[in-house]
Formats: C-alpha cells, sequence, structure tokens
C-alpha cells in the first residue's frame, strides 16, 4: 500500500520527529527555568557562529557519521548493532598500537595503517557477535551489549597494565610519536593573516569519514553485495529463495558495520588526544544510532544527522558553560530523537498516512 | 591459601546486598519479556527511581513516600514502552535504548535543577532510609554455633526492600504458573494470536506485564539510593540493568534460577570489592577488569549455546498485529 509520497517518507516524517524532539526539548529547558530561545541562541552562537565552533562540530560529526553508518549498514541487513560504542574502543585499541609501535615516516601513511587497524579490530570485535547470531541463534542486540562491557573491561586492563606508560598515572597510552599528528583544520585553512579553527579539533579524518558516507552508499546501493544486504534485510525467506546466504550476510554486513565503528577511533586518538584514553568513545557509539534512525538509514541522510548532532555536542557543552544547564541535556535531546524517529514512528506515520489518503480520494 | 575465605560471612553479607537490585530488575525483565516484550530499558527505569526515590526521601523526610515516587517514575517509563512498544507497534530495542539514555540524562537535568550539587542529591538521613531490621530471635541466637552467626549476620539485619525481593522470587513463580494471568501472560509471550482468539486482549495483558515491570524496576532503583546507599549519584546503576538482562538470559527466563543467577552475578561484584581475599584465598591476584566482565562473559557463553540453549519467548520482541 502506497500511500504517501516518497518525499513525505524522507524528509516530512524526519522533520515532524525533530520538531517533536526539540518542543519536548523546550519544555525541559523551560521547567528548568531557562528560556529556551537563549539557549537555541546560545547553541547557534556557539556551535556555528565561529570557525572554531564549527572545528568541534565536525569533530563530533566526524565521531557520528562513522557510527550512524555503521548502525545504518546492519540496519539494512535488519541487524540491530548496538555495539557500536564497543567496537569502537576496540578499534582505538587497534589505532593506538599501529601508530605506537610502527615508525611512520608520514602522516599520511600512518591514517592509511591506522585506519585499516582500526578497521579490523572493529571488525573483528563485531566478528563474534556475528558469528553467534548467524550460526546458533543468539540475539544480536544482547551479545552487542555484552560485548560493549566486555570491550571496557579489556580496554581497562590493557590499558592499565600493559600500555601505560612507566610512572604514568591516568589509564592511557603514551603520546603517539609526532609523525602520526593529524594535520588539523587550522593547519589544513589558515592563511598567514587570518587563522581559522583555532583550538578545535577537527582534522583530516573528517575527510575520511566523507569518503565513507559516499563509499557506503556506492556499497549498499550499487553492488551486488549491498543488494544481498538490502534484500535479506527485507526478506530473510525471500533472500533465502534468492539463492542468498543468511549466514554469510549477517557476518559481512556485521564485519562492515563493525569495522566502520571501529574507523571512528582514527578521529578520537590520532586526531584529536593524540594517545589513547580510557573514555575516548564517549558515548558516540551509541549516538550513532540516533544518527542513523534520524538521517532514514541513507548515508546523505547520516550526513546531515550527523552534523546536526555535532551541532546539539558542541551547542551543549557551550550551554554548560554559559548556563545553569548540564551538558546532559544534549542526552535527552538525543534519547527524545531515538524515540520519536526509531521507536514511536508510527505515531508520526499513522496520521500523516491517513491524511495522505484523503487528500488523494480528495482528488481523486 | 584459605580457600574459605572466598565464603566468608562478610562476602556472602554483600552478595546479598548486592544481588537484590540485580534480582528485582530480573523478575521485572521477567515479567516484561515473558508477555513479549523486550526491555532492554531496565537500566533506565531503575536510575530514574533511583534519583525520584531519593529526591522524594530527602524533601518529605520518609523513605516510603520516596519508595512511592520511585516507583511512579519507573512506572511512567514502563508505560512510555508500552506506549511505543504496544499501542504503536514500534521497535521495542530502540524504545528500550531511548528509555535509558531518557533516564541518564533527565535524572542529571533536574538533580542539578533541584539540588544544584552536581547532578547528586543531597545525603539521606535518618528516616529518609531503609534502615536495617533485626529479625526475631536474632540477638538471642547470636551465640549458638554455626546457626547463630549465619541467622544474625547473614540473614538478619537487612533492610525491608531485601525480604520484599527474596519473597518476590516464590510470588512470581506462583503468579507466573498457578494462576490464570500467568498463564494468559506466558501464552501472550509466546504465541499471541491464541491468546486473542480466546477473546482475551493482547494489548492489556502485555501492558499489565509492563507494568509490573515498572513497579519491580521501581522497588529496585529505591533500593540503591535509599538502602544500599545514601542518595542518588549520577549514573548509579552503573550496567546493573543490563547485568540483571544478562541474568534473566542466564535463567532462561525462569524465577528461580533467576534468583541463583543474580546470586552469583552478586557474589561476583562482592568479591571484586575484596581483591584482599582473593589472592589470600587462591594465591595469586585475579584481574579486577576480568571479575568485573565476567557475568557478560558468562551469558555470551550460555546464548552461544554451548551450556545448554537459552530459548526467549517465541513472540518476544514482535508487535501484535490483530488481522481485520
Amino acid at each position: 500500500m502506497d500511500t504517501m509520497p516518497k518525499w513525505a517518507d524522507i524528509v516530512l516524517i524526519p522533520v515532524i520527529s525533530l520538531l517533536l524532539a526539540a518542543i519536548i526539548s523546550a519544555l525541559v529547558i523551560l521547567a528548568i527555568g531557562e528560556s529556551p530561545v537563549t539557549a537555541f541562541n546560545l547553541m547557534v552562537e556557539g556551535a556555528l557562529m565561529r570557525s572554531a565552533g564549527w572545528g568541534y562540530t565536525l569533530y563530533y560529526a566526524t565521531n557520528f557519521m562513522f557510527t550512524g553508518l555503521a548502525v545504518s549498514v546492519a540496519f539494512h541487513a535488519r541487524l540491530f548493532n548496538i555495539g557500536g560504542e564497543g567496537q569502537a574502543m576496540i578499534g582505538g585499541l587497534g589505532a593506538a598500537l599501529v601508530c605506537l609501535y610502527i615508525p611512520w615516516p608520514h602522516w599520511s601513511l600512518a591514517l592509511i595503517g591506522a585506519s585499516l587497524a582500526a578497521a579490523m579490530f572493529g571488525a573483528v570485535w563485531a566478528y563474534l557477535p556475528a558469528i553467534l547470531q548467524a550460526k546458533r541463534g543468539s540475539h544480536i542486540v544482547i551479545t552487542t551489549i555484552m560485548f560493549n562491557f566486555i570491550a571496557a573491561a579489556v580496554l581497562n586492563y590493557v590499558l592499565v597494565n600493559i600500555l601505560r606508560p612507566v610512572g604514568a598515572m591516568d589509564p592511557a597510552t603514551a603520546k603517539f610519536p609526532e609523525a602520526t599528528h593529524l594535520p588539523t583544520f587550522r593547519d589544513m585553512f589558515s592563511t598567514s593573516e587570518t587563522i581559522l579553527f583555532r583550538g578545535s579539533p577537527a582534522n583530516v579524518t573528517f575527510f575520511v569519514a566523507l569518503a565513507a558516507c559516499v563509499l557506503v552508499w556506492f556499497l549498499i546501493r550499487r553492488t551486488v553485495l549491498g543488494y544481498e544486504i538490502r534484500s535479506f534485510g527485507f526478506s530473510e525467506s525471500g533472500a533465502k529463495y534468492a539463492g542468498i546466504h543468511p549466514a554469510k550476510i549477517t557476518i559481512i554486513a556485521m564485519l562492515i558495520s563493525g569495522a566502520l565503528a571501529g574507523m571512528m577511533a582514527v578521529n578520537t586518538t590520532m586526531g584529536e588526544a593524540e594517545r589513547l584514553i580510557l573514555n575516548s568513545t564517549e558515548g558516540a557509539g551509541f549516538i550513532g544510532i540516533a544518527v542513523a534512525l534520524m538521517g532514514r538509514n541513507h548515508p546523505f541522510g547520516v550526513f546531515l544527522a550527523a552534523i546536526l548532532f555535532g551541532f546539539l555536542y558542541q551547542g551543549g557543552a557551550e550551554l554548560a558553560l554559559w548556563t545553569k544547564i548540564p551538558r546532559e541535556l544534549i542526552i535527552v535531546i538525543q534519547a527524545l530523537v531515538i524515540m520519536f524517529t526509531g521507536a514511536l514512528d508510527n505515531m508520526v506515520r499513522m496520521p500523516l498516512e491517513k491524511l495522505f489518503f484523503m487528500i488523494r480520494k480528495g482528488g481523486a | 591459601m584459605d580457600f574459605l575465605s572466598l565464603f566468608d560471612l562478610s562476602v556472602l553479607d554483600s552478595t546479598v546486598r548486592l544481588a537484590v537490585p540485580l534480582l528485582l530488575a530480573c523478575l521485572a525483565g521477567l515479567f516484561s519479556e515473558r508477555a513479549g516484550i523486550f526491555d532492554i530499558g531496565l537500566e533506565g527505569k531503575m536510575l530514574a527511581a533511583a534519583f525520584f526515590s531519593a529526591a522524594f526521601a530527602h524533601v518529605t523526610g520518609s523513605v516510603w513516600l520516596g519508595l512511592l515516587a520511585g516507583i511512579g517514575a519507573s512506572v511512567s517509563l514502563s508505560l512510555l514502552h508500552g506506549l511505543a512498544s504496544i499501542t504503536f507497534r514500534g521497535n521495542q530495542l530502540i524504545s528500550g535504548v531511548a528509555i535509558n539514555f531518557l533516564a541518564a540524562g533527565l535524572t542529571v537535568l533536574i538533580a542539578q535543577d533541584w539540588f544544584s550539587q552536581g547532578g547528586r542529591t543531597p545525603s539521606l538521613i535518618g528516616q529518609g532510609r531503609f534502615s536495617p531490621i533485626e529479625l526475631p530471635f536474632a540477638t538471642t541466637l547470636k551465640d549458638t554455633p554455626l546457626i547463630g552467626p549465619l541467622y544474625h549476620d547473614l540473614i538478619s539485619g537487612h533492610s525491608i526492600l531485601v525480604y520484599v525481593a527474596l519473597l518476590m522470587v516464590p510470588a512470581t513463580w506462583w503468579i507466573l504458573y498457578r494462576t490464570r494471568f500467568g498463564l494468559r501472560l506466558r501464552a501472550v509471550g509466546e504465541n499471541p494470536a491464541a491468546v486473542d482468539t480466546a477473546g482475551v486482549s493482547v494489548v492489556s495483558l502485555r501492558y499489565a506485564a509492563v507494568i509490573i515491570c515498572g513497579v519491580l524496576c521501581g522497588i529496585a532503583g529505591a533500593y540503591l539510593a535509599t538502602a544500599l546507599q545514601a542518595g542518588f549519584v549520577k549514573d548509579m546503576t552503573a550496567g546493573r540493568g543490563f547485568i540483571a538482562l544478562a541474568a534473566l538470559i542466564f535463567a532462561k527466563w525462569r524465577p528461580w534460577h533467576a534468583l541463583s543467577a543474580t546470586l552469583l552475578f552478586g557474589y561476583l561484584q562482592a568479591i571484586a570489592l575484596r581483591p584482599d581475599i582473593i589472592e589470600s584465598a587462591i594465591g595469586f591476584t585475579v584481574q579486577i577488569q576480568l571479575l568485573d566482565a565476567l557475568p557478560y562473559i558468562l551469558t555470551v557463553v550460555i546464548l552461544a549455546g554451548f551450556v545448554g540453549k537459552a530459548v526467549p519467548p517465541r513472540a518476544g520482541g514482535e508487535p501484535y498485529v490483530k488481522e481485520r
């Protein structure tokens, strides 16, 4: 039954869901005695009106593009990969090992090496839940949740007992060597007169994330594998009938998903901290869920949603700095976006479908 | 080597204390999932309940009003979950994720607004907390060998919520396996169409299950903030909702097994607090991280079906669409 035009499905529903989330967020801000208008202005001011603000916004957006793509590739195969957080943690381990123990001559080679390592480590961490789902029928949501916790324990152990430099107190690796430091937006875009993106962490990884968006689009829409992943997600029995191997597709989709989530760590470890710290993922793996839902599983949608969440993150930090509103407001907004675009989708969709149905009947 | 010290009374005592929130949340999840509603929002519901119980106990000075407020908060989130997953037939897992974030954010936001103490509530004192209960004859029997210390130190001297939680195990078993409601609840998780055909409302059964789940999560959260600890701190559930979920799978969705699973996981938490005991008992140090991860690792092993297969309720996670 095709009651709605395509644009309504792609644009109207997400926009309405977002508006609902925004209205409730505004009510929350009102309830704690602040003005939503002032808060919004502060967020725009801090995140979008200065180049340094954009530098943070795009830095966060880079993380969310990777994790959002990770969740969306799995969604295409109707798998809910909630383990992006753990995969990114382990991916960070891969990136750190490569940066610390291989003497790279130039940052560009280091970037390629670290990306591959992060992707591989992330994919390995997704492989076990994938194979348990494919071969033994264990529910992937539960196993990936468990693997998030196991990843945290593994990372904690490795950082505290193995990678921590002698005499250091905090659980983190040593600084990566100079040659692996990635050029930041400031290095790339500042001229001798005007310094842009001062002190902000956005770096060349942003372009890797853009490339990943394009590649994922190509993979999902233009290759046989992408077609197989989508048809498996659409109907498992149909895919089986067409000779698509369910176990194979499950595992491949999860490997790609884990690799993308793992690559996020390149941005946080190599690009920003220049070492691996305990909490470098900062929940970005979970924000990927909101980003994928918001972006309707399309790489371009994920790109837009990632920028939006980057803005929210940077804006939220500004809010915490200048008002009494704590950073946790962003978590509430994130929860509302997930709720409205994900779980309460039908609440928005059903009345709209009825509306369009009536318009059509009226027109015909 | 002192192997017996691993089962020291103080360790067993903290096992019980730490197992109680897991047990309550696990039974909460059991009701919900047996009715076919997956709930990964146990963590969020507990967290919300922990905050509201501590906040209300502090403001009113009565821990009982706190408990009510906690249950109220948790049930509201349950109803939200029900609205999303039963009424609007949305994705139950996504709804659960959203609820976890909602609770994590809102509790800190409101705590900061109400108390301005960096996302915590003021410490609870006096009537604001559940105090330990001395069971009858605990002091008189104290000097009896063996039974005396066991009764006095381990069984007696917990807060009332501990006994409530333990009583919930046979109660859950009785409701599920000995009442008409329980039979229908289990049926709605296996084959909702059959229940519908019999003229029983799938929607109201599932809502009932989700509300029971909310009440139990509420008690669990209130226990954390008003009995185990004296007040709410940010993220105080610390993954307990997920350990409870793990225990539920470990127990294969059965009440008595839920008790043993949560006692086991509670024991792992208790022993992780006492590295000195582990070292003296087995002669070498066990990494804390390993103990932390053990519940999750064990659950994955169970899920993998190497130690008996864990089969969830058949209609779990599927919204029920009545045929027209």
